[in-house]
């Protein structure tokens, strides 16, 4: 494409079928303590 | 619908961004892609050209505009929200992660500490073994099919109890070759009592260290100061410089709060930085609105202008420096979590929840104090079932302000303990809170697409 690039063209939507298995890290005790961000949390599940 | 609740868009660090909502794809575009996205859902790509030929020619504008197209025919632009309106978390109750006040104690007096200097309101204590391994137990019990469990050690000052910590890391140990699950050991210190014996015995067996400290010595001693009212930093930036030289790669955070007195708080990262810390957070202050340190409305836009401005730092220091981090700028576009973790956040009152010295439950360290949210206890469990539900259902789709913010699937819902702090109401969020959790999130995007690019 000429006019965009895409950086992620992942699907938030695929990882319905796979995802929701509860493995991670619970948000708040990886550093925050506090403000709750979970965009930056990784799957323990690929 | 209405244009921009489908997709973001934003100009940051020399990038046009638009971020697709629903499938979390990320896309840099021309001037011209940002400018049709204005009006491309709502016009013909005649009614634009029309609208755009003084600025592009009209090849240009049918040229992209056909890309725009592909892509949301991909289904990454313009997409719609997955039907998961009704999720269902945690039905079977399932806890995983335990915050364990092992001392209501604290040999500071930090000003804006949450836990009104460690006691939480209810006199100074410190957890027993017997409460200690029951509360171990509690959460092996309660794990069902959950194999990583999570334990934090937190106060007050858990290094005011060390040797508590020491014998519930090796009872859990025992535990978890017994019943084939796994513990992650983590703790939040303030690191004065830190000596050789604790460094390595944290560094051998916390997967995380959270180390407490605000940043420039000045910040620090405003408000992190010791029971006889001097300041901490010198007493504690060589024990954690020492603790971080040992730890190898093992994670760690260095935990700085900002209030209302250091709004330049990317100063204090940089002073981490400076100092050999690489992996940094700087979190806002979580108080009452009233008191002078608090953050407030009026903050907001100095606040929002300082995170641009550690971005354009951040950028030029990963550029020599890929270990350096911050929390809030981190972001994995390709293997974050999934959205049924995104929708639901943190868990706290569901499957996380904090237990003090005398092995009440409440839903999260936050709220540890308040009678209200008492919620059970480690001997006979969780009592007040209503409670764990409301915090269950608080998510995405249930809060009325989340459902039409573009970053709800990274913030998911924000701090409980922020929206009850501040509207005495765990749905409500807390809107400063909101605003800079999206500034951050533009923030993190904008880098990833400048290191990338």
């Amino acid at each position: 494409m000429k006019h965009i690039k895409t950086i992620s063209g992942s699907n938030l939507k695929d990882t319905l079928v796979k995802g929701g298995c509860g493995e991670c890290q619970t948000s708040c005790q990886s550093a925050c303590k506090t403000s709750c961000t979970v965009g930056n949390q990784k799957c323990e599940n690929r | 619908m209405a244009i921009g609740e489908r997709i973001h868009k934003f100009i940051l660090n020399n990038k046009n961004i638009v971020l697709d909502i629903n499938s979390g794809a990320v896309h840099l575009v021309d001037d011209v892609v940002y400018h049709i996205l204005d009006y491309y859902e709502a016009k013909s790509v005649d009614e634009i050209i029309e609208l755009l030929k003084g600025k592009y020619d009209q090849k240009t504008i049918s040229e992209a505009y056909k890309e725009i197209k592909i892509l949301e025919k991909e289904g990454l632009l313009y997409s719609y929200e997955s039907n998961i309106k009704d999720i269902r978390y945690n039905e079977d109750n399932i806890i995983k992660a335990l915050c364990l006040h092992v001392a209501h104690d604290c040999n500071l007096r930090c000003k804006y500490c949450f836990a009104s200097q460690g006691d939480f309101k209810g006199g100074r204590s410190l957890m027993n073994l017997n409460v200690g391994k029951r509360a171990l137990e509690f959460l092996m019990e309660n794990s069902g099919n959950r194999k990583n469990l999570e334990v934090d050690f937190f106060g007050g000052e858990p290094l005011m109890n060390f040797d508590l910590v020491k014998e519930l890391v090796h009872y859990g140990r025992q535990l978890e070759e017994k019943n084939n699950k796994h513990f992650r050991f983590t703790i939040t210190t303030n690191g004065v009592l830190l000596d050789d014996d604790k460094i390595n015995f944290i560094n051998e067996h916390m997967d995380n260290v959270v180390l407490s400290l605000d940043g420039r010595r000045e910040i620090n001693d405003n408000m992190r100061k010791t029971v006889s009212g001097r300041g901490s930093y010198d007493i504690i930036l060589p024990k954690f410089k020492e603790l971080v030289n040992k730890r190898g790669d093992k994670d760690y955070y260095i935990r700085g709060t900002f209030t209302s007195f250091n709004l330049d708080f990317s100063e204090d990262a940089l002073d981490f930085y400076h100092n050999g810390f690489k992996k940094i957070s700087m979190e806002p202050v979580v108080t009452e609105p009233d008191m002078d340190y608090a953050l407030r409305e009026e903050h907001l836009e100095t606040i929002l202008e300082e995170y641009e401005k550690f971005s354009k730092d951040y950028i030029e220091i990963k550029r020599q420096d890929k270990d350096f981090l911050f929390f809030h700028f981190m972001i994995d576009l390709k293997q974050g979590p999934c959205l049924a973790k995104r929708a639901v956040g943190c868990g706290a009152g569901s499957e996380y929840m904090a237990v003090t010295p005398q092995g009440d439950l409440y839903p999260c360290h936050q709220f540890v104090g308040d009678e209200n949210f008492r919620i059970g206890d480690v001997f006979t469990g969780v009592k007040n079932g209503q409670l764990r539900q409301e915090f269950n259902k608080a998510n995405v789709f249930n809060k009325e302000e989340c459902r039409s913010c573009w970053a709800r699937f990274y913030c998911s819902g924000g701090c409980h303990a922020n929206a009850y702090n501040t509207n005495k109401d765990i749905m409500k969020p807390y809107k400063t809170g909101c605003e800079m959790e999206k500034k951050r999130i533009e923030c993190a995007i904008s880098i990833l697409a400048n290191l990338e690019d």
